[in-house]
């Protein structure tokens, strides 16, 4: 590494940064996409990317095998879903508030087995390295690829399908837009909407994992910070199209370095402003693209009621 | 009225009181105390085999902002605190880890006052100090506060109430003499959380240090914005390691996700709070240590010897570099050539005899003001000092928002 790249630095920092730090948005806002497409909220997914960070990295310590690891992470997030899918579906149930009881939960089961994990470090998931031989070690280190993003990139069209060409994927739309038309149907609403949340928790568990077996690759308390949160409010911003999910999934890792790497450039000014970068640009969008004539578009219509 | 009454209280009464009385309890437990992990390592008082009787045990109760094993700033007050209940068979450890700055941290001092029988605290968050250490200390003044960090004011403060701190910026001089000495590309990294005095100081020192035997070196600031926000940490490691920077330290809560990006970027770097050589094999050239172990072995003696801070026994501020052991540098990387080493050991031995001066004028910042004039020397004790809003020249880099 004889020499720096100056300015290039800026843009590489943030190609890197949609495929680092995109990944986890992007697992849990496809997860809470299918979640909320079935008429369900679940904000308890930051909890539940807390567990899937945490177990991915114990199991990962334990076994020696980060592959154990992230299908652990997935499975409890599996079981978190299945809490928060039963009680949001009880009768006079709130998810809304179901699923803060739920962040609270998640992190508090993280940060309980999480202890001993803190300070050794787990084996990490190897990385594909797209990179030809000869260039730079800067530009090598921005394209090792997580197979776990692959993975997301992958998901996200396949669930676009899902919804639109399955009958699975019609059930679901169906219990979220009109439960009525659905029980019309002869769908259960109860166990489409539970195996939705479980479904989506699941994912969102595999972006916990992402924490922490790939980037930034250790696991701590406050690895999580509020991303799980972001992701779903990601998922509005994404008018429940999963496609965009990953579109804003990107868009978000990769503000997120835009702050550190400008000021690694030099630029001194603004660093609080660049940091905030992600809520500001989310609260462009959002200006940009709202309507006094109609309410949000691809909003499910049963989605929050209380049915 | 078919109600069974027992004693004249219907079932419904009994069923009611029973449960709030549960709800109550399991409240209270929640709230004080099962908070997190809250292990006391008790040690047997009677290894000493019954020397004196003057061996009754002391309890001293430690308490930690973040988890114990972090790597950073909460594993070198814990490993202090494990150090003395090792040292001392009559020391009774009481600790507690993850107790936020607020007043979660006045009920675990309370908890460990009145149900452990602590008879010293060491609330070891700065955080801590304003209001709940002040609150406590008047509440309980026969038990003695022991706060890490510059806030103590003589007649203001409650006499209960110590302060101790080191001059960490001793070692992080001495690391910008490895870093720089080190350094193909002469440019350096240090990750910042906040733009605050003890942060810049850090940042001024390594730089003062690095500039002292390669004027050419610059350091590359980047400022996080919080103690702990592991991607910004690895974003901003990575987008250094792009610039050509080949040394990196930093200034976080925990520095473990900043010493792996950077061994994983082939590139060297410098520990802060703990040693973190394990983290970095290859790359970990040294790192500026907390030692917190002379200090508490200090503090447990003279409170074992009956002296107070109430009476003036124990000085109420205490403070110390290198040479007074509050803080040292860790043992040199495989990285480190022995020409280096030579001197850097020629630095540290000249604080150790106290013959150097970090702030000797003239220091210019990195606006070209001059900020610390051609006559003026600043020892470490000087508030001004305390005060820094500055970054030296050298560093690249601003504090403005």
């Amino acid at each position: 590494m004889a020499e720096g790249l100056g300015w290039w630095g800026v843009p590489l920092a943030i190609v890197a940064g949609t495929m680092r730090g995109g990944t986890p948005f992007l697992f849990v806002s496809l997860g809470e996409c299918l979640t909320e497409k079935s008429g369900k909220i679940n904000l308890g997914l930051e909890g539940t990317l807390l567990t899937g960070a945490m177990t991915a990295y114990g199991v990962s310590y334990l076994t020696g095998s980060p592959w154990l690891g992230i299908l652990a992470a997935g499975l409890a997030g599996l079981v978190l879903g299945s809490i928060h899918g039963w009680l949001s579906q009880q009768f006079r149930v709130n998810d809304v508030a179901v699923g803060i009881a739920m962040i609270i939960f998640g992190s508090g089961i993280a940060f309980f087995f999480g202890k001993p994990f803190i300070q050794p470090s787990a084996p990490q998931l190897p990385t594909l390295n797209l990179a030809g031989s000869n260039v730079s070690p800067a530009v090598e280190a921005a394209l090792q690829i997580s197979p776990l993003f692959l993975l997301g990139l992958a998901i996200a069209p396949l669930m676009k399908w899902f919804f639109q060409s399955t009958r699975w994927g019609l059930y679901v739309r169906a219990v979220g837009d009109s439960p009525d038309a659905a029980r019309a149907m002869g769908v259960s609403i109860f166990k489409v909407r539970m195996l939705s949340i479980m479904a989506g928790s699941f994912l969102a568990g595999i972006g916990g994992a992402s924490l922490s077996l790939y980037y930034p690759g250790v696991w701590t308390e406050r690895i999580s910070s509020g991303q799980g949160l972001m992701a779903v409010a990601l998922v509005i911003f994404a008018r429940w199209n999963p496609m965009i999910c990953l579109w804003a999934s990107l868009l978000f890792g990769g503000a997120q370095a835009l702050g550190p790497s400008l000021q690694s450039v030099g630029i001194k000014q603004g660093y609080y402003l660049f940091n905030a970068a992600p809520y500001v640009l989310t609260l462009l969008i959002m200006i940009v693209t709202c309507s006094p004539k109609r309410t949000l578009a691809g909003v499910p219509g049963a989605l929050g009621m209380d049915n | 009225m078919s109600h069974r009454q027992v004693f004249g209280v219907s079932r419904r009464q009994i069923i009611r009181g029973l449960l709030a009385t549960g709800a109550f309890g399991l409240t209270a437990k929640l709230g004080t105390g099962c908070t997190s992990a809250s292990t006391s390592t008790s040690t047997a008082g009677d290894s000493g085999g019954g020397s004196s009787g003057k061996d009754e045990p002391i309890t001293i109760g430690f308490i930690y902002v973040g988890p114990k094993d972090d790597y950073g700033y909460n594993q070198a007050h814990a490993d202090g605190a494990a150090a003395v209940a090792k040292k001392f068979s009559w020391v009774k450890l009481v600790e507690e880890a993850n107790v936020p700055e607020t007043t979660a941290v006045a009920e675990s001092m309370r908890s460990m006052i009145d149900i452990d029988g602590a008879k010293a605290l060491f609330p070891t968050s700065f955080g801590y100090f304003d209001p709940h250490v002040l609150k406590l200390a008047k509440d309980y003044p026969d038990v003695q506060f022991f706060h890490a960090g510059g806030l103590y004011q003589e007649g203001t403060t409650p006499k209960n109430i110590g302060s101790y701190f080191g001059y960490i910026d001793e070692a992080q001089y001495i690391a910008g003499v490895v870093a720089a000495l080190t350094s193909k590309t002469g440019k350096l990294g240090f990750v910042a959380a906040k733009p605050i005095p003890q942060v810049l100081r850090n940042v001024n020192s390594f730089t003062l240090g690095a500039r002292s035997v390669k004027p050419s070196v610059t350091t590359q600031v980047v400022f996080t914005g919080n103690w702990a926000e592991p991607i910004k940490e690895a974003e901003a490691t990575n987008s250094m390691a792009d610039q050509g920077i080949d040394v990196i330290t930093c200034h976080v809560d925990s520095p473990k996700v900043v010493m792996e990006t950077a061994e994983k970027r082939g590139i060297f770097s410098s520990g802060y709070h703990a040693n973190q050589l394990a983290l970095a094999p290859k790359g970990y050239l040294t790192g500026a240590e907390w030692d917190w172990t002379n200090i508490y072995s200090q503090i447990a003696e003279e409170m074992h010897a009956g002296k107070k801070l109430m009476d003036g026994g124990i000085p109420h501020i205490l403070r110390g570099g290198l040479k007074e052991g509050f803080c040292k540098v860790s043992d040199y990387g495989v990285a480190v050539s022995s020409d280096t080493k030579q001197k850097a050991d020629a630095v540290k031995a000249k604080f150790m005899d106290g013959s150097i001066v970090i702030y000797q004028g003239e220091i210019k910042d990195n606006k070209g003001n001059v900020v610390v004039a051609a006559s003026e020397s600043l020892k470490q004790q000087d508030p001004k000092l305390e005060q820094m809003d500055y970054l030296v020249e050298g560093v690249i880099g601003s504090i403005g928002s």
